[in-house]
């Protein structure tokens, strides 16, 4: 995303982009199930935090479906002959770059495309560190995989170059965006009281259902918190360093020093996260034994602490005169 | 995380690649670090993998003794399930899942095989093969 940003000419790192995208989140969504297990996010999902930033910078994002596989890869071509950097929504699972463990029917995955040579696409993605070739069969079939988030050929670049904008008067808006998304979503399945409902849910798996026994479910539910959070996305402990880093870039840029102080905050919140994970890897392994409630309690204690970290830092942004 | 303490324990199922990481440096900033993986995601991946393995295990099995047809086996072997694979091919659950029947798999018209070896991404030929 930042490098559709920089593709327009303006400089722009990772953090940043997220961070004016207002693109921390969490979302518990039990009725979104991958194999069984439901999905939970750490971040906005892709199409807002595309929109997030659009809204801020004024970059004219263009957003393109498509019916055909033949249109829509028509499409993308006379796109890149004309110079644009592209970036599309697909399933993970049909990419051949990809790491074949990390190969899953995850349709929301979002990578760049800034060129081609004959039969083959060149695409930036964060999986790999380095730009990757994609065949042009294997890039339709990712492009419009079906299933639960079918991406429909989805494409979008930038048609106008942003201006270079006023730091502080965006990110607060920014931030309060992200407070308000974490503390007052109305629903309970979105920001911290997702958290704490996740912990319900958590301390009421049970250790043996249907014809299993010895918690193969439990431990499949509980690993699937871990992989939303550590597999998925950039930075580890499901976006929080990211975020951490853009409120210290943030700071640096306008000279507000509290996000400083907010900033380690939130690293040390990630790495609460971290810590959750590690339980929880080392209960499915079994080197320790499988005790939903401990972790349940992990996760109530990060849900508190988030609390009060987004109270404090929407009232850091209020009290920022811009 | 501090920059010292980004694992890097060769996590097997990133396959070679590094991996992103925000980690605070010497100065308190934070910085990109790159990753070769930890063992705590190493351990959540490969169960994912593992249990869809086992699935299409216990499919082959009953491929093998004839109480279900390799669509089923197949489908796990893509890490699919009923519902992704009625999604992807268009058909409704129960008629994937009837195809499920050996019986009903084995008269399947040619124009229904292609459709699930295009969705499952398997040639036509291996389609009613188990390996």
């Amino acid at each position: 995303m930042a490098a559709l940003v920089r593709h327009q000419g303006l400089p722009m790192s990772e953090a940043m982009a997220f961070g004016l995208a207002a693109a921390i989140s969490f979302a518990y969504l039990p009725f979104i199930r991958i194999n069984g297990l439901p999905l939970i996010a750490y971040r906005m999902p892709p199409r807002a935090i595309i929109k997030g930033l659009h809204r801020g910078l004024e970059l004219g994002m263009r957003f393109e479906k498509f019916r055909s596989p033949e249109r829509g890869m028509a499409r993308l071509d006379a796109l890149l002959d004309a110079g644009e950097l592209v970036g599309l929504q697909t399933s993970v699972f049909w990419l051949p770059y990809f790491p074949p463990d990390l190969r899953f029917h995850f349709n929301a995955h979002n990578l760049l495309v800034y060129g081609r040579e004959g039969d083959e696409y060149l695409v930036s993605d964060p999986v790999a560190e380095i730009p990757v070739r994609c065949p042009r069969k294997d890039l339709e079939k990712a492009r419009f995989a079906k299933g639960l988030l079918a991406p429909k050929g989805l494409l979008y670049y930038a048609t106008r170059t942003p201006r270079i904008p006023d730091w502080a008067r965006l990110g607060k808006r920014a931030i309060a965006r992200a407070a308000r998304v974490m503390l007052h979503t109305p629903l309970p399945l979105i920001g911290v009281r997702g958290i704490e409902l996740l912990a319900r849910q958590v301390e009421r798996l049970p250790l043996a259902r249907g014809g299993e026994s010895g918690g193969d479910w439990a431990r499949l539910y509980v690993g699937n918190i871990v992989r939303m959070q550590e597999e998925i996305g950039t930075g580890g402990g499901g976006f929080r360093f990211l975020y951490a880093s853009f409120l210290q870039e943030l700071a640096a840029a306008t000279g507000y020093g509290a996000l400083d102080r907010l900033a380690s905050r939130l690293v040390e919140i990630g790495d609460r996260w971290r810590e959750f994970a590690l339980a929880a890897a080392r209960m499915i392994r079994g080197r320790e034994p499988l005790a939903p409630p401990a972790l349940a309690a992990r996760l109530r204690a990060l849900a508190a602490e988030e609390r009060q970290f987004f109270r404090d830092l929407d009232a850091a942004q209020r009290a920022w005169a811009c | 995380m501090r920059e010292r303490d980004v694992p890097q324990e060769g996590n097997a199922t990133l396959a070679g690649n590094r991996k992103a990481v925000y980690a605070v440096a010497e100065d308190g900033r934070l910085r990109i670090v790159a990753s070769r993986g930890w063992e705590a995601e190493e351990i959540v991946t490969r169960q994912a993998v593992e249990d869809l393995e086992r699935r299409a295990q216990a499919a082959r099995a009953r491929v093998l003794a004839g109480q279900a047809s390799p669509l089923e086996y197949h489908m796990y072997k893509a890490r699919m399930d009923l519902p992704l694979l009625s999604q992807t091919t268009g058909l409704w659950r129960w008629r994937v899942r009837r195809h499920f029947r050996p019986g009903v798999f084995a008269r399947l018209p040619l124009s229904l095989r292609r459709r699930y070896s295009e969705a499952l991404g398997v040639p036509l030929e291996q389609l009613d093969k188990v390996e």
